[in-house]
């Protein structure tokens, strides 16, 4: 079971903060395409993986990275602050 | 090293004075305030979400990082979300170092990162509608300097 928080306009797209995933998915590219194949609105969310950032346990990561021992995954836009 | 990530309001004035005290022998402190831009009209207030425990944590790396490069006495990072208006104060870099050039380069390295990889996100509410703030290029571009 991994906790997948969304941000911003992927939140907003998908209509959720964050959800429990039962996954088997290695990859986060993997776990992308099982939210793609849920419902047309991930299929949205996840429609150019270009405009969207990933953090593994809070770290930013690839998405071809391993899930392996993750325990929290986010989905966000590329980040405005400052 | 000091990071408040907060929906409160702060006084720049009052956390520079702070700072200043808290660093008796530094040679140089900067302290950059950003602030909510209007563009005449455009934008009525902004919204900035982040996520809580990663933003913490990232900053607190950029400031590792920054103490790495240059002997910093001390460096404070102060960042708001929830609903700002224009003309507030958003966030708040100060850096402590003993001379000027030292304080001035930590104080925009980490602007510059924390423009482009700490976890927040701007919306613009406007009077005609609400949008998502777009990364530019030229924020990661800026990265490369370093």
């Amino acid at each position: 079971m991994i906790e997948v928080l969304y941000f911003a306009w992927v939140r907003e797209r998908i209509g959720l903060p964050r959800e429990k995933v039962e996954t088997a998915a290695p990859t986060v590219a993997a776990l992308v395409e099982e939210l793609r194949a849920r419902e047309e609105r991930y299929a949205l969310a996840f429609a150019d993986l270009t405009a969207l950032r990933v953090a593994l346990d809070q770290e930013l990561a690839a998405f071809n990275a391993p899930l392996a021992g993750v325990r929290e995954v986010a989905f966000f836009p590329p980040m405005t602050g400052g | 090293m000091r990071v408040a990530v907060q929906t409160a309001p702060f006084d720049p004035g009052a956390e520079a004075t702070a700072f200043a005290a808290g660093v008796a022998e530094a040679g140089a402190i900067v302290t950059f305030t950003g602030l909510v831009r209007g563009d005449g009209g455009r934008i009525a207030a902004m919204e900035i979400e982040h996520y809580p425990g990663m933003t913490e944590r990232a900053i607190a790396a950029m400031l590792d990082k920054a103490a790495g490069r240059w002997p910093l006495l001390d460096a404070l990072v102060i960042h708001r979300h929830g609903r700002l208006v224009p003309g507030e104060p958003i966030m708040m870099v100060a850096t402590a170092a003993p001379h000027r050039g030292e304080a001035f380069a930590a104080a925009e390295f980490l602007m510059d990162w924390l423009k482009s990889r700490a976890p927040f996100w701007k919306k613009e509410i406007g009077p005609g509608g609400a949008e998502w703030v777009a990364a530019k290029d030229s924020d990661e571009d800026a990265l490369t300097r370093w």
